[in-house]
């Protein structure tokens, strides 16, 4: 299987989702613009900060283009910050930036930096054992839309869902050098249409 | 069997350098200066009494800030606050850990607390950035348990000189120590007093194993997206953006050029009716009691 996976490269951990994919077994691309998008099969918003990432997309036409393709059956992959960009509503009120998933998010809810950690996370769908992952500043997802599944948990709180061909986690796994998200998000990716 | 859940790793630390990669972290004194920073896009502020150039300009012992003044710049953004420290003093570090400050930068631009210590920034839950002019500093930070390394360049000068000097440095010795055969490598952490086993890592992965951001004289969007082409992973801009006649239209022309820093067009456009840049001075005028970057070492 070899899917072209797009990765947001106008800010964030960008070259640790290209190589998380490339070990996975897809051919990662570093999207900046809209043209660059025309060119993936699926994409992955990486961490960074929401903030700068939703104003650099917005000054790029970016943001028009990723919704564009994602109605049109485009799977993304978002963490941390990806999934602050995907939701549909935020708790502070912030009006949404790409409005993807029908999920609601309250940003830097554990706290500051020195509350950010790293715990292992079970997840059947994924993997039959526990991985570990880093999250960092990470949001809560403080509510979800009745077609999103909660793939896993951490602490009772949901932090890795899926909604149809999108997929959000609140952790970073491409931190700690755990491939299992992105396998799972490449297999995804190419039942909806990888060549083969 | 599943293993505990742990605060202040080394990853979870260097793990959020990793997060501002490709951004721009600006230097603001109040909350509106740090909100005209955030609409702009910057990914971190620096909280700071005085920006480098008054600093210079004023002279006096310059310490951390009060922490009442970083308190308000954190409840005025949501993105990560950064705040200094003189080098050495743990105390101040202490002090801004306490306040929940995300990034702690024990810094040159202040005066030194300690002439021959730095900070063992290892027994801290916040993650520390410092300065360095060549691979042995940056190493010899990362071994205290730096998690981010910054270029000192000269900080408060608008001249991006020094920063391309310091970042050329770390750069050749990195591709010197690739190119030397094994049994050679511990003559050549010797001779850049550098930990051993950084000096393998380092020619293992052919860049230093933490985040490396350019600081220290970036007063314009092309000088910003000459230290990314240089290889950097992102931005500090101190007095260049809030010392120049429009800021708020800088500090958002000097994201966009850091984002896009390897396409011309967007460069220019960036570029493009900025309004007055910093001042700057020539720092081969300045006196050697002058330069902040011979701080700490």
């Amino acid at each position: 299987m070899f899917v072209r996976v797009g990765v947001l490269a106008l800010q964030g951990d960008v070259s640790e989702h290209a190589q998380a994919l490339a070990e996975a077994g897809a051919e990662p691309v570093l999207v900046r613009t809209p043209q660059a998008l025309e060119g993936v099969q699926a994409l992955v918003l990486p961490g960074g900060e929401s903030t700068t990432l939703g104003a650099l997309m917005a000054r790029c036409g970016l943001d028009q283009a990723i919704r564009r393709r994602v109605q049109e059956g485009m799977p993304v992959f978002g963490t941390c910050a990806g999934l602050i960009l995907m939701a549909r509503r935020a708790s502070d009120g912030e009006p949404p930036l790409l409005g993807l998933m029908d999920v609601a998010v309250e940003r830097n809810a554990y706290g500051r930096q020195r509350e950010s950690f790293e715990d292992d996370v079970v997840c059947p769908a994924v993997d039959p054992h526990p991985f570990r992952v880093a999250f960092i500043r990470a949001p809560v997802i403080t509510g979800v839309g009745e077609g999103v599944e909660v793939l896993a948990r951490h602490e009772g709180l949901p932090v890795l869902v899926r909604e149809g061909r999108l997929l959000a986690a609140t952790f970073h796994p491409e931190i700690t050098g755990y491939t299992g998200v992105h396998r799972y998000f490449c297999s995804l990716a190419a039942a909806a249409g990888g060549v083969g | 069997m599943t293993r505990l859940r742990e605060v202040g790793t080394e990853r979870i630390k260097r793990g959020l350098a990793q997060m501002l990669k490709g951004g721009v972290i600006m230097d603001v004194t109040t909350p509106e200066q740090a909100r005209i920073a955030e609409d702009a896009g910057a990914v971190a502020v620096m909280a700071l009494e005085r920006v480098p150039a008054d600093i210079r300009a004023q002279g006096g012992v310059a310490r951390m800030a009060d922490p009442a003044r970083i308190k308000a710049i954190m409840a005025a953004v949501t993105i990560p606050v950064m705040a200094k420290v003189r080098i050495g003093h743990f105390v101040e570090a202490q002090v801004l850990e306490a306040i929940g400050v995300d990034f702690i930068d024990e810094s040159e631009v202040l005066t030194p607390a300690d002439e021959h210590h730095h900070i063992d920034k290892r027994r801290f839950r916040v993650p520390f950035v410092c300065g360095a002019r060549d691979l042995g500093e940056a190493l010899r930070r990362i071994g205290e348990g730096a998690a981010m390394i910054r270029t000192k360049g000269e900080a408060g000068t608008g001249n991006v000189v020094e920063a391309v000097r310091h970042v050329r440095q770390i750069l050749d010795e990195i591709r010197r120590l690739q190119a030397l055969p094994e049994e050679e490598l511990m003559s050549a952490a010797r001779d850049l007093r550098a930990p051993y086993e950084l000096v393998l890592e380092v020619r293992r992965l052919g860049r230093l194993p933490v985040v490396n951001f350019a600081a220290g004289g970036i007063a314009t969007p092309a000088d910003a997206a000459l230290m990314m082409q240089l290889g950097c992973d992102g931005v500090f801009v101190g007095s260049g953006i809030f010392k120049s006649e429009d800021p708020a239209r800088r500090a958002r022309a000097i994201v966009d050029a850091v984002a896009h820093y390897d396409d011309p067009d967007a460069v220019a456009r960036a570029c493009e009716g900025l309004g007055e840049p910093m001042r700057g001075l020539d720092v081969r005028r300045l006196e050697p009691a002058e330069l902040l970057q011979t701080r700490g070492g």
